[in-house]
């Protein structure tokens, strides 16, 4: 016998908390148990008196388990809200990135006109490397650092996702 | 290549990674296991009477032998009755891995039948656990598991093993030795630390050394070094409740277990050093006391595996991240080298012998009831005369009675549970020593409350044929919280008297033990020889003076200096502050 591997697909969920210890690690818990990996995680607090959190939280996994995995979500006690942001309609999602590149020459000077095609700003810089700011979908900056790694590509920092709906209703 | 099941890959590594004895209990989620173990005669299979049980005697095995103790529970209630003797290994640093089984991977998540999140419960106390999702991962988790397990700080590991994964196939090879990609345990010491260790050793005036499980754990070796440290120095040792063996008790620089029931000259000596040398323990609460009162006096170094044991109670001066053995290698070379010869240490000793001239382990005489410390003593006389002997230990009066009056002059005979304090660690962990030593005396010295916590495995022994002792120190109280009841709350006794106890003497022969009841002190040696001559499994009630308390003692939040020597300094009342400490 054979273990099937399951059909996944990725979801960007966006929730909103009480701002408490311990509810990042309730929340993680249940990706966790299930063997379920967090592709990207982000937490702020979201209000003037620091009360409530938004966290926005990229996954894949099975479309059941994803369903299970949210309704279990929104029975944590401390869980205002939970969206399923790719379930509903059209939705903006943009992660920041730092991303170093070391090189001299010709490679300098095509690192910057590729920034130039992506919107990158460079943060730092030195004789021999840059830093660029790069924003946009996930695919994007995918995309940057698989050009930049053929370039002379250091490290890269990333943000996770945010993401909010479309239009004038909230999340 | 041929594929194999999950668990018959399972049972291979564990076959290759040399294990022989498992301690387990059969269920649904892990029948497939056990129908390859049934294949696997190499594998001898320790069936126990509650998971628990199966936790503490691997607990006993690992401390007894050196080797990780294996533990195999099935998923659910199986993997939840495991989690206490997780917990004690993680607070006593004692290598496990315990395997359980978890509903098959289309399910996990699902509330199934016997369903529970073993690696979300066990997150925290364990070393580290893993959920295997595909057998073709198995061999590589299990190898790594032995590795986490027995390295480093040594710890539990758990590996939670679905059912389809165990009946699934893949191929398997066994795994080559691997560099892990962030576990890396730092062995050698840095050589700059171990020479201002060995220079403040050298210029120290009034050295002590405070050594704990740590030695134990680093293996025979980190014993022998510490011996030969403590010959060239000439300084005093004392040890924690866990380092216990480490350092010989019949040694004229031996002053004893130090702490909260230590003796008065082990914690005088803390409070005057000038110098205090810490191997392998770690500043409990249990051995510090006050913290702003603690060894006011001394330079600290300390000698520890890992990191994050350093600074995190007391500030100390000179950290060591390293291997005992190695660390202590390392500095007794370096003496050598140097030409150090021990210093004159005649002053110190003159000061500590004056500690321990008030011999504050004394207790009263009593001619009507025996003395629980008398019976202690007179279990260490009689089994100094019998071959290997093994002594555990549940939790309470008995525990600090027995570290108190039984000497120790090797490391790995006293199995106890220090960190977490099991109540029904000691008679399990009985087991487990019997079981990795077969022909070594095993006696677990219990009170009459603890060893109720898991008498259950009485019946594991008769199965197994294993002779071990219980000796039980009866008082029909929880002692240990009777006194605390006496030392805080003027004597009410809430709760922690022995009601309905069984007929211990029936019980044993109910399965098949020898039983003996020792009633006075006329018949306590004869008692503890018949004990000792019996061939298989005894149990003994040894009815002992019941209102007994354990001396000296450091009540919660004292210094070393406010030590009790005996009941007449016991108030009754305590301070909220002192009353919320632990």
């Amino acid at each position: 016998m054979h273990i099937q591997e399951e059909y996944s697909e990725r979801h960007v969920l966006s929730l909103t908390v009480s701002n408490e210890a311990g509810i990042l690690a309730r929340i993680a818990g249940l990706f966790t148990a299930r063997g379920y990996n967090i592709d990207s995680l982000t937490v702020a607090d979201i209000t003037p008196d620091h009360a409530i959190s938004r966290i926005t939280i990229v996954t894949s996994g099975p479309p059941k388990v994803i369903d299970q995995i949210i309704a279990q979500l929104d029975r944590l006690v401390p869980v205002h809200k939970v969206t399923d942001l790719t379930d509903n309609g059209p939705f903006v999602e943009r992660e920041l990135a730092l991303v170093k590149v070391a090189g001299v020459g010709e490679d300098r000077i095509e690192a910057l006109r590729l920034a130039d095609v992506f919107r990158a700003k460079v943060v730092d810089t030195t004789i021999e490397s840059f830093i660029f700011e790069i924003t946009g979908t996930t695919d994007k900056i995918d995309n940057f650092i698989g050009l930049m790694r053929q370039i002379g590509l250091v490290e890269v920092g990333r943000t996770g996702v945010v993401g909010l709906i479309r239009g004038k209703e909230p999340n | 290549m041929a594929e194999k099941s999950g668990a018959d890959i399972l049972v291979e590594c564990l076959i290759d990674l040399g294990v022989e004895v498992v301690f387990g209990y059969p269920g649904g989620a892990v029948l497939p296991i056990y129908d390859a173990l049934f294949n696997h005669p190499k594998i001898r299979h320790v069936l126990v009477r509650h998971e628990q049980g199966a936790t503490h005697m691997a607990e006993g095995y690992a401390r007894s032998t050196g080797k990780p103790g294996v533990v195999l529970v099935t998923s659910g209630p199986g993997a939840t009755n495991a989690v206490t003797g997780i917990t004690d290994a993680l607070m006593d640093s004692i290598p496990m891995v315990v395997i359980t089984g978890q509903v098959p991977t289309q399910l996990i998540g699902t509330d199934a039948f016997q369903e529970a999140d073993t690696i979300g419960i066990t997150r925290h106390c364990s070393k580290h656990n893993y959920l295997v999702k595909s057998p073709a991962k198995l061999a590589g988790v299990v190898h790594e598991a032995f590795h986490i397990a027995t390295t480093g700080r040594p710890g539990p590991v758990v590996v939670d093993i679905p059912k389809n994964v165990q009946i699934a196939t893949a191929p398997y090879e066994k795994p080559e030795t691997f560099e892990h990609a962030s576990y890396r345990p730092q062995i050698k010491a840095d050589a700059g630390a171990i020479a201002s260790a060995v220079e403040m050793l050298a210029a120290a005036e009034r050295p002590i050394f405070y050594t704990g499980g740590g030695v134990i754990n680093s293996g025979p070796e980190a014993s022998e070094l510490l011996r030969e440290i403590a010959a060239l120095t000439g300084a005093p040792v004392t040890s924690t409740l866990m380092g216990l063996g480490a350092f010989p008790a019949s040694s004229d620089q031996w002053i004893g277990m130090l702490g909260m029931h230590g003796t008065y000259e082990a914690n005088w000596a803390m409070n005057k050093a000038d110098l205090i040398v810490c191997v392998g323990a770690r500043f409990d609460d249990r051995v510090t006391g006050r913290l702003d009162a603690f060894a006011p006096f001394a330079q600290k170094i300390h000698i520890d595996i890992d990191r994050s044991s350093i600074n995190k109670t007391v500030e100390v001066d000179l950290p060591i991240v390293a291997d005992v053995a190695s660390a202590l290698s390392d500095m007794i070379a370096l003496w050598k080298d140097r030409g150090h010869k021990a210093a004159d240490l005649t002053e110190w000793w003159a000061r500590i012998d004056g500690w321990r001239a008030r011999n504050s382990l004394a207790y009263p005489e009593s001619g009507e009831e025996i003395m629980p410390q008398e019976a202690i003593a007179q279990l260490y006389r009689a089994s100094r005369s019998a071959k290997d002997v093994i002594i555990t230990t549940e939790v309470g009066q008995h525990q600090m009675w027995a570290a108190q009056h039984f000497g120790f002059d090797e490391p790995n005979k006293w199995l106890t549970s220090g960190g977490l304090g099991t109540m029904g660690y000691g008679f399990p962990a009985a087991i487990g020593a019997q079981v990795g030593n077969p022909d070594s005396l095993v006696v677990c010295v219990a009170g009459d409350a603890s060893i109720q916590m898991n008498i259950q495995e009485m019946g594991t022994a008769s199965q197994y044929r294993l002779p071990v002792k219980i000796f039980i120190l009866n008082n029909e109280y929880m002692g240990m919280v009777r006194q605390w009841q006496e030392l805080t709350y003027e004597s009410r006794y809430s709760n922690s008297y022995s009601d309905s106890l069984p007929d211990f003497v029936k019980l044993a022969e109910a399965y098949g033990w020898t039983g003996i009841r020792i009633e006075g002190p006329q018949e306590l040696e004869a008692g503890i020889a018949q004990m000792i001559d019996t061939p298989g499994p005894v149990l003994v009630d040894c009815r002992v003076a019941k209102l007994s308390n354990c001396f000296p003692m450091i009540p919660s939040g004292a210094a070393h200096t406010d030590m009790l020597l005996d009941p007449s300094q016991v108030e009754g009342i305590m301070s909220d502050e002192a009353k919320a400490l632990v």
